[in-house]
């Protein structure tokens, strides 16, 4: 049996830190004068894209390039079953070329999980449904510990849409993982009912906890939420929920802002403060690049994979 | 055949979670090495004509102890730092697919850059040539010396590739079954180079 | 036709005792019984029941012939020990009407491995707009007398208090599907610690309970019979219970796979597990177990839901809902109730043939088993635990999400009016 990267939650702390160790090496040759590694020569890498994202699937493909692994996207819009091919007949697909490694991005939760029983290579989840994003996280924590140090009772502020993020949820777990102190702040209706199992505090008053905060994600307000009932009107999700200037600047001097992207300025975000030095949002971009690079690197660069787990059938 | 004998591997850490043989013999201890050392510098010197241009490379592990123990071995002789960085083969070695994914070490070559610079790749022991294979097309990748030069402090031979070094602390004649240790203070503790014989 | 002496079976899982059956019915019941000519089934060690019944089961047909149908899904039936199936009625065409109810009764009558009723539609296309033609229904051949619009909630209040008001004319009863249709729009998994892990789209337990607690207040005010199907949660049960104690003549069934399997299930998104309703806590499992035990809920019914295994072999939010449970009903529920000291096999024949016969007001079935009863029986060995093996299975399909688990008992031999369907746990 193989490993993957399906779940934020399959990392141990060990391989989490190995990881945003790697990456750092990794961010390394981006400054080189040859910006490529020959370390995953005639290793072939699928990107299967079932929704689009071009910035997710432009990043892994840069990752895999740097690599110089050989990279095939195969984009399949719309729904498996009801526009064509199943799942299992692309993972056969897949499976009969030879992918070294798929990176699935799916509108569908699980589908990874799904189609690592169906592919000999290793998957990563390149985002599943409103399940997990689990690369976003490590860019994520990638680029905290870049600008504040070790991460370990750190205190990360997420705002937004927790219900139906995989980045929030992959960022809890991650940042549990790494020792970090994690609050959700959303209106009651983007929660999910149980998250009070969650290794993390949640609030209503975003207010409350900024002052408290080292580092705060805005997740991306979906348009389909606008119109279903979630919150009264934009203006008052904003009010009461988006990141302003007179937010910005109760925040500590040390705190920095992040947003996966891509943006809704005006929004969850005032433009002035995306566009602050205490901003990463670009940053976030590069950095993908680098962790990335270190989780293809750590799963196909060896006879086995160093990180993951295996799923069972 | 454990292949983490059969090649040094510097930057690996299978070489140290095995036991060492039982009864390893110490061919060079401390003031023999200090004294390689020195010696070594002085030949890089008196070969580069004063090191003006001269730039170290430690490969990881210990080849990056001894660079820099190298490069205050040059100061103290010409009076003036010398620049000297790492530079980790990992990514670039031909038996990645043999072994799970490894850890990586740094690479941070001196802030003086490699090109046009003649760059003298140091490492601890040199043995089939692969690893020092990998460090040139590492470095490649970092910028084009002038030159490149080796520097080992010791050569047990059984060479898989046509490499020498420049410069050599100790040839030490070996056969195959026997395994070559090279433990340094910063690393291990204490300075010793010790030969023993592959547990059967 | 042959007569039958059943040697030593545990009636009941009583004492040991010999059963004649002659001409349809049993004949004799006691110690020791001679009949010349009569064919001998050894049965010691056996527990003899009363014919299970279900009265919930999809045989697909007519429309999904590929999933199942009623040849196939009767051999299971018979399989499992069942003697009287009740036909849900979202085929294709729907089951709305006097003429589609009549093929589907005829189709079983004439594959003969147990009785046929069909459940006729409460609404037209169960769409839930219109009243189908229930009279009509109810009096054809068929007599249908169990009205749902199963797969789809009677969510319209005044739809659903004419339901219940127009079948009392003939006896019936409406089995609501309790799925309040607004808060599980694209719900994939009972909402909570699992699904908000998962990712995967909540189906709050208020959504069955909301529209099972207008249902009996409904039920009570109209004075008519409500049959609640597949109650899945804790709190279901307790409305019911307070129902009940009010006296509003409501019934209510659970199935094998809610008494037996949780959310956690779905753990590794395998949509074998994927079902409506969705498989609840633990502890709902603990409260439906308790229910049955101490008849809050009436009966066991199997919602034996076949699918092809490309319906299956897909994302979880893709693939379809159901799983098959007709051979494997009375395995999980002695692991679930008899193992658990939660009911005995008499109380097992309450729950699975004599309750459910009464609420379909079939005459024949559930009878007690004694003299001058038709002889629908079902023979059984507890004793073997083995694994399940979907590939063994009689049914079309092969979603079962009991597939390698290891369950006990076995059924040996079922009898319907005096012939045996399955012998030796071999169809006949």
């Amino acid at each position: 049996m193989n490993r993957h990267l399906i779940s934020a939650a399959d990392l141990s702390r060990d391989d989490a830190l190995l990881v945003l160790d790697t990456a750092e090496e990794m961010a390394q040759v981006a400054s080189r004068s040859v910006k490529k590694l020959p370390t995953l020569r005639g290793r072939t890498v699928v990107n299967l894209f079932y929704e689009d994202s071009t910035r997710t699937r432009i990043s892994f493909e840069a990752a895999a390039k740097r690599l110089s692994a050989d990279v095939i996207n195969f984009s399949a819009k719309g729904s498996s079953v009801s526009k064509g091919e199943s799942l299992k007949d692309t993972a056969l697909t897949l499976e009969a070329m030879g992918a070294d490694g798929v990176v699935i991005r799916h509108g569908a939760s699980g589908a990874p999980h799904r189609l690592s029983s169906w592919v000999r290579g290793s998957v990563v989840n390149a985002g599943d449904g409103t399940h997990e994003h689990p690369t976003q996280a490590l860019l994520d924590a990638f680029t905290m510990r870049r600008r504040l140090g070790e991460l370990a009772g750190r205190r990360v502020t997420i705002v937004g849409d927790v219900l139906h993020s995989r980045v929030a949820r992959s960022n809890v777990l991650l940042l549990a993982t790494l020792g970090a102190e994690v609050t959700l702040v959303a209106p009651p209706t983007l929660f999910p009912v149980a998250v009070g199992t969650w290794p993390c505090e949640i609030s209503y008053d975003l207010d409350a906890v900024l002052p408290k905060s080292d580092a705060v994600m805005m997740l991306r307000v979906q348009q389909e939420r606008m119109n279903a009932a979630y919150f009264p009107t934009v203006r008052e999700y904003s009010r009461r929920y988006g990141l302003d200037a007179e937010r910005f600047a109760r925040l500590p001097e040390h705190a920095i802002v992040m947003h996966p992207g891509p943006m809704n300025r005006g929004v969850e975000i005032a433009a002035e403060v995306a566009d602050s030095v205490r901003s990463t949002i670009v940053e976030q971009v590069a950095n993908g690049v680098s962790a990335r690079m270190a989780v293809l690197y750590l799963l196909l660069g060896g006879s086995e994979p160093a990180i993951g787990k295996e799923v069972s059938p | 055949m454990n292949a983490a004998f059969r090649d040094p591997d510097p930057g690996g850490a299978a070489e140290r979670t095995v036991d060492p043989d039982p009864r390893p013999k110490a061919v060079l201890e401390g003031p023999d090495i200090r004294r390689a050392m020195t010696r070594i510098a002085h030949e890089i010197l008196e070969r580069t004509k004063g090191g003006a241009d001269v730039v170290l490379l430690g490969v990881q592990t210990r080849g990056v102890t001894l660079a820099a123990r190298l490069a205050a071995a040059l100061q103290e002789v010409e009076g003036r730092p010398f620049p000297w960085g790492s530079i980790d083969v990992t990514m670039y070695r031909d038996d990645l697919r043999m072994k799970p994914a490894r850890a990586l070490g740094r690479t941070e070559p001196p802030p003086e850059g490699v090109d046009d610079r003649v760059v003298v790749l140091v490492d601890d022991v040199l043995f089939s040539g692969r690893t020092v294979r990998a460090a040139l097309d590492a470095l490649g990748d970092l910028g084009r010396p002038r030159a490149v030069q080796l520097a080992v402090l010791v050569d047990r031979g059984h060479r898989e590739l046509p490499i020498r070094a420049d410069y050599v602390g100790k040839n030490l004649p070996t056969s195959m079954r026997e395994t070559v240790r090279v433990l340094l203070a910063e690393n291990d503790g204490r300075d010793e180079v010790l030969l023993g014989e592959e547990a059967r | 036709m042959t007569a039958y002496l059943i040697t030593g079976a545990r009636v009941l899982g009583g004492e040991p005792a010999d059963l004649l059956l002659e001409d349809g019915v049993i004949a004799a019941v006691g110690r020791n019984l001679a009949a010349e000519g009569a064919e001998r089934v050894d049965a010691a060690g056996l527990v003899a029941l009363p014919g299970l019944v279900d009265l919930h089961t999809h045989l697909r047909e007519p429309g999904r012939e590929d999933a199942e149908t009623v040849e196939t899904g009767t051999r299971a039936a018979a399989l499992g020990g069942y003697t009287a199936v009740h036909a849900m009625a979202n085929t294709d065409p729907v089951a709305d009407t006097a003429g589609v109810v009549e093929q589907v009764w005829r189709l079983g009558r004439e594959a003969g491995y147990c009785d046929v009723h069909p459940v006729g539609a409460v609404t037209e296309g169960i769409r839930g707009e219109q009243l189908a033609e229930l009279g009509a229904m109810a009096d054809s051949a068929a007599r249908v007398r169990v009205f749902s619009d199963d797969g789809h909630c009677v969510s319209d209040a005044v739809i659903m208090r004419r339901a219940l008001e127009y079948v009392k004319a003939f006896d019936g009863v409406v089995a609501q599907h309790a799925q309040e249709p607004r808060l599980t729009e694209g719900a994939q998994l009972n909402e909570g610690e699992m699904s908000a892990a998962l990712g995967l789209r909540g189906w709050p337990a208020v959504a069955e309970e909301a529209i099972i607690a207008r249902d009996v207040l409904l039920a009570e005010h109209v004075g008519s019979r409500l049959h609640v199907c597949h109650v899945s949660t804790a709190g279901s049960v307790e409305i019911i219970r307070w129902a009940k104690s009010r006296g509003c003549q409501v019934t209510a069934e659970v199935t094998p796979h809610h008494l037996f399997l949780d959310d956690r299930r779905a753990a590794g998104y395998d949509p074998i597990f994927k079902v409506n309703p969705p498989l609840r806590t633990a502890d709902d499992v603990a409260a439906l177990r308790h229910a049955l035990a101490d008849g809050t809920v009436d009966c066991v019914a199997t919602d034996h839901a076949p699918h092809p295994v490309e319906a299956k072999e897909t994302e979880w939010a893709e693939a379809a809902m159901g799983m098959i449970g007709l051979e494997t009903a009375l395995s999980v529920v002695q692991e679930a109730m008899i193992e658990t000291g939660l009911l005995d096999w008499a109380g097992v024949a309450d729950r699975m043939s004599a309750a459910p016969a009464r609420i379909g007001r079939l005459a024949g079935q559930g009878r007690p088993l004694a003299a001058g009863s038709p002889a629908n029986l079902v023979l059984f060995d507890p004793s073997p635990r083995r694994p399940v093996d979907p590939a063994a299975m009689a049914s079309k399909s092969r979603n079962t999400p009991y597939a390698g688990l290891t369950l006990p008992g076995r059924v040996v031999a079922t009898f319907l009016r005096g012939r045996p369907t399955v012998l030796e746990g071999k169809l006949q």
